[in-house]
Order: C-alpha cells, then structure tokens, then sequence
C-alpha cells in the first residue's frame, strides 16, 4: 500500500487508484463492477426516463406480459416494470446509509480502542462482546417494532446501530499493528495529538481495507432491510423491492404462473446488486492484500 | 455495566510474566486468572447484560400488551373500554405496576431460573413455550450447518489443491454467487423452482414441522416426517452457508500448502492421502474452529426469515409474535435463550480451540 507522508491528500490518491486498478485488473471484479453500476443506473436514472404514474386498474390483475406491460401486471394491476424500476433506489440508499453509518460507528470505536487501549479498550470490547452476541436480526427486529412508523432514515440508523461489532474488532487489530510502526512513533514523539495522528496517520493506511469493508456492510444492510419488509416490519408506502417480494408473498404468487414475474424480477434485482457487489469485494480483497495475490 | 468491567482485572492486557499475586489468597487468584475461568465469568456477564438490555428495550417500545390486544378487539368494534376491561382480564399483565418492582422481579426469577409464564397465554410458561419451538430451530439449523460446514471444508480443500484449474474457477463462482445470495432468497427460489416449474414438492404440504396425526417419539415415522418437512430449511442453510465454507476453507489450505512442514513432507516421500488428512487438513480447519461458532449466531438470526418464508414453525415465527404482542417475559426468555446458544457455542470454541492450539492460553 502506499507509503504514508505527512500529507493527506497524496496516499489518499494512491488508494483510490489502487482501488480502481484491482476492480479492472481481474474479469470477475470487472463484472461485478459492471452489475452494479447498471443496477444503480436502472434505479436512480431508470426513475428520470419514465412515467412515473402506476395507478392500480382493477381490470388487469396479473395481467400477462405483453407489449404494453413487459413484465405483467401485479395483484392490484399495477405495471411491474415500473414498479421494478421505481423500487430500488430506496433499498439502496438504505443500504448505502447504514452502511456509512456502521463503517463510521466501527471506525471509530475500532481507532479510538486500538490506540488509546487501557480501560477504554476494555469496556469498549466488552461493548462489543455483548453487541455481537445478540444475533443482530433479533436486536434490529426489537428495535425496528420499537419505532414502527419509521422512515428509511431511521431503518438505515437502526442497521447501522447493531452491525458495527465485527468491523470494529477488526479496524482495532489493524490499528494495534499498526501503531507499532515507526512513522506513528515518529508523529507521537511530535505529539501531533491523539485525533491527529489517528486521521492523518494511522485511518488513510487503511482506507482500502475500510472501502472493502463499506462495500460489505452494504450487503449486509440491504440483506436486513429486504428482510426487515418480508416480516412486514417496515411501513407499505412507497415502491420497493423488498416490498413487492413480500406482496408477492404474502398472495401466494408462487402458486400463479402468471405471476412469476411480479415476484422474480425484484428478487433478481436484489441478487444482481448483491452478487455484483460481493464479486468486486473479492477481487478489491486479492488485489489489496499482497499476501493473497502472491499465491 | 461500567462498574462490573472495571471490578474485573484486565485478564490479558497485562499478560507478560507470571501473574502477580496481588493482595490476598494466591490460589484464588490463580483460579481468577484460569483461563477457562476467565471465558466463563465472561460469558456471564454477557448473558447478564444481554437479558437487562432485553428487560429495558422491551418497555422501551410504545404500547403494552393490553394496548396490542384492546387495538385488536376495537377493531372488531368494541368499545375502547370494554376491549382494555377484556384485555385486563385475559392477560397476566398489570399495566400499574412499576418498571422498578417488575426490574426486581425480573431479576429475582432470573437467580432462580423461572423466567415466567407468557403474557398473551397465561397458562403456559415461558420455558414451555420456548421448549416447543426451538428443537426445531436447533434441530434444522444445526442438520443444515453441519452439512454445509462438511460439504464446504472438502470442497474447499479441492480448490486448492486444484487451485487455478477450470474446477476450481467454477466452483469460486458458484461459492461467491452462492455467498452473495441472501437465505430467504434462496428459500423462495426452492420453493418457485423447485416446487412450481419443476413439481418436485409440494410446498404448501411440507410446511409446519410435522405432518398432522404425526406423534413424536422414536419412531421411524416421527423421523421421517420431521425430515420431511426440515428438508427445505435444511438445504436452504446448506446453500446459504456452504459458499462461505469453501472460500473460507480454500483460502486456509492454500496458506497451509505453502509451509515448510509440507514440502519435507513430501520430500519425505509420504503418501499424498496422509499429507491431506494428517497434515494439510488438520492445520487448515484448525483456525476456522472459532469462526464455525460465531457463524451459528448470525444462522439464528437468519432462521428468522427462512422460517418465515417457508411457515416452519422455529422459534422465528414465536420471536416474532412475541415482539408483535409486546408479550415481554416471552421476549425476554427468548432472548436470553438464544443468546446463551450463541455464548454457549462461542464458549466451546474457544475452550476446544485452546485445547487444540495451547499457544494462545498463554
């Protein structure tokens, strides 16, 4: 990774560059590069090229897929399509959201932990002992009823709330090796100051690491909102993928062939995002972790 | 919280040289100090604060469980007051009572282990209710785990041994598609594919966890049965979980592949099958011993969702009925239920682990 100066800017560079080289680098990370950005494309600029008008039409309850309704309508003769292409942009924003907000929450627990130790290294992995040990469905799903009328805004807190355990165990052990270093030694021997040599010293050698690990929580988090609808926990108000899977559901449309794709196309969206993301992560890990790319 | 942790000694920060007897009984404070002691007052406190946490997070959420139930009998247009005079009646809950006095009973039934009878079924008791449902849960969980674990830790020593051969490219695609694919996703896939477009089951017919009529007991019409209807969790877990497995496993063989200790080995001309078993094998799966404990409490989470989607009635659907009735003691029997599980399996893990590898007892 690059070696670190004084300055911010110049490692961060380096990061980012190297970042872009291990996705393009292997095929599979290409393409998992590829399925997300179209998943993105065809949920945040999908929404800007169409009718965003879907009323329900009693007449065509799971209609066919036809010229007019390319993927069929649904059980309240809604268009599918436009269904599908209005309904990803929030899962992902979620997504996006919580994982920032466990990333942030872990980095710095995770920092503060590993450098500063002594007691509050204690109590903090003590914290995390116990954050981790409540499977963190059981505690989202307590949480989440505890706030039922929630906006994503808060579902994107809640995930976040619960999620950080692992990554800050992990960001610790990187910053205890990391402070035994001699350019930490030679800024703590400066007195920087603690914040200091924490952001500008110890956090941007580790920013690949911290990317991979955002890319992860991601998934994570999509996983539990998804999840979080097919219980009927969250509110029914705007279009949603995992909405839609649980109407789906919820009607039994795997009993209706015709139905088939109002339940598998936001299923295959979600899939598509998920795999893609997990393919880029896996090719950002060999192409960051030198001890892994030598073998 | 923060006084129980500073009353404890920091077991392993302050590790180098032998433990300084402080004030008083020296064997006391070696057996302070044991490490297996050490793992198990962890363990506790754990499971302490988890079930004080449960007690406050459930009272925390807005409504009572007569609220819930009068909201539900309202609905079918009885008047505000009677449903709460309904409510009252059928429910072992009183809504006067204050948090304190049912802290200090909450506590007092947790030291002797009585963790109550369930609000919403007053009749029965929380342990009851709890030792209907979570067999289930334990029963397809651990048949779904421990196949995938066995299945991925083969395949996964296959990989790299075929490392970079068209095999092994296949099966990484089919591990990280696999990894990438959340478990109800795949639940419901089984049951569309599967169950629709192919006709191999009948879906609707194997949910529950025993077919009506079906008594349990040892007999073989019992096991079958309850086979039977495990069969799409159990593979739902197996493809979920086994991805994961065979990376994990590939990655742990390939390092070991490229110690010292294998090339004298086969120089010394051993047998490929032993170098495999004895010396490859051993050494990979000696390090994922801890991870298989800590992926059993993320399992019961996702249980949550597979169960739900497939009707199999685990402790998922009875978790989330409690959370929906604001049923507290069942909630909070649940959690500390599942929780122990978890701290239970993490507890021997890392006591095997310690015995396997006496390195980090130190």
């Amino acid at each position: 990774m690059a070696v670190t100066t004084a300055t911010g800017p110049a490692p961060a560079a380096g990061v980012w560059g190297s970042i872009w080289q291990g996705i393009t680098r292997s095929t599979s990370g290409f393409i998992g590069l590829c399925l997300v950005l179209s998943v993105l494309l065809f949920s945040f600029v999908g929404p800007l090229l169409i009718d965003n008008h879907n009323p329900t039409d009693v007449s065509r309850i799971w209609g066919p897929m036809s010229s007019e309704h390319w993927l069929g309508t649904n059980h309240e003769g809604k268009d599918t399509l436009t269904q599908l292409i209005l309904g990803g942009r929030e899962p992902i924003m979620v997504g996006l959201m919580a994982a920032l907000i466990t990333v942030a929450i872990a980095v710095t627990l995770g920092a503060i932990a590993g450098y500063v130790r002594g007691r509050v290294d204690h109590f903090l992995l003590q914290l995390t002992d116990i954050t981790m040990t409540i499977p963190f469905i059981v505690l989202m799903l307590v949480i989440a009823s505890f706030y039922r009328t929630s906006s994503p805004m808060v579902v994107s807190f809640i995930i976040g709330l619960v999620t950080w355990p692992y990554l800050m165990r992990s960001i610790r052990a990187q910053v205890l090796t990391l402070k035994e270093r001699e350019f930490i030694e030679a800024a703590r021997l400066q007195d920087l100051g603690t914040t200091r040599i924490l952001c500008v010293e110890v956090l941007p050698n580790m920013a690949g690491y911290i990317f991979i690990n955002f890319i992860i929580a991601i998934t994570n988090a999509i996983y539990a909102v998804v999840g979080m609808y097919l219980l009927g926990l969250l509110p029914s108000t705007a279009d949603n993928w995992g909405l839609m899977i649980q109407q789906a559901w919820d009607n039994n449309a795997f009993l209706l062939p015709q139905a088939a794709p109002f339940l598998v196309a936001p299923m295959v969206m979600i899939m598509l995002f998920q795999i893609g993301l997990v393919t880029m992560t896996r090719s950002l890990e060999q192409a960051l972790n030198p001890r892994l790319r030598d073998r | 919280m923060a006084t129980e942790i500073a009353a404890s000694p920091p077991p392993d920060t302050g590790g180098s040289g032998p433990a300084a007897p402080r004030k008083n009984n020296p064997l006391l404070n070696r057996i302070w100090r044991n490490y297996v002691f050490v793992k198990v007052r962890k363990a506790f406190v754990v499971v302490f604060v988890v079930a004080n946490v449960t007690f406050f997070l459930g009272r925390a959420m807005p409504g009572d469980p007569i609220d819930v139930m009068a909201g539900r009998l309202t609905q079918g247009g009885m008047s505000m007051n009677e449903a709460r005079a309904i409510a009252m009646n059928s429910l072992a809950y009183d809504p006067e009572a204050s948090l304190l006095r049912q802290w200090w009973e909450f506590l007092v039934g947790l030291a002797t282990l009585d963790l109550g009878n369930t609000i919403n079924r007053p009749a029965f008791s929380v342990t009851e209710a709890i030792g209907a449902y979570l067999p289930w849960t334990l029963f397809s969980i651990g048949a779904g785990t421990l196949i995938a674990i066995v299945l991925g830790l083969a395949l996964g020593m296959v990989m790299a041994y075929r490392r970079n051969q068209f095999l092994d490219h296949v099966l990484s695609v089919v591990a990280s598609v696999l990894g990438a694919v959340p478990n109800y996703l795949i639940a419901m896939l089984l049951v569309v594919v599967g169950g629709m477009y192919l006709g191999w089951f009948n879906p609707i017919e194997l949910r529950g966890t025993l077919s009506p009529g079906v008594q349990p007991g040892f007999t073989l019409t019992f096991i079958g049965d309850a086979f039977y209807h495990a069969a799409l969790p159990i593979f739902t877990y197996v493809l979920a979980i086994i991805g994961t497995w065979m990376l994990v496993m590939k990655a742990s063989t390939t390092e070991v592949l490229g110690e010292d200790y294998v090339t004298v080995a086969r120089a010394r001309g051993l047998r490929d099958s032993r170098i495999a078993t004895a010396y490859v094998g051993r050494n990979a799966v000696l390090p994922l011993v801890a991870q298989i404990a800590i992926s059993f409490g993320t399992l019961v989470g996702g249980a949550i969702f597979v169960e739900q989607v497939l009707v199999y009635k685990g402790v998922g659907g009875l978790l989330l009925d409690a959370v929906n009735y604001r049923d507290y003691p069942l909630l909070q029997g649940l959690l500390i239920i599942i929780t122990s599980c978890v701290v239970i399996a993490n507890l021997a893990a890392d006591l095997l682990y310690s015995r396997l590898d006496p390195r980090i007892r130190k």
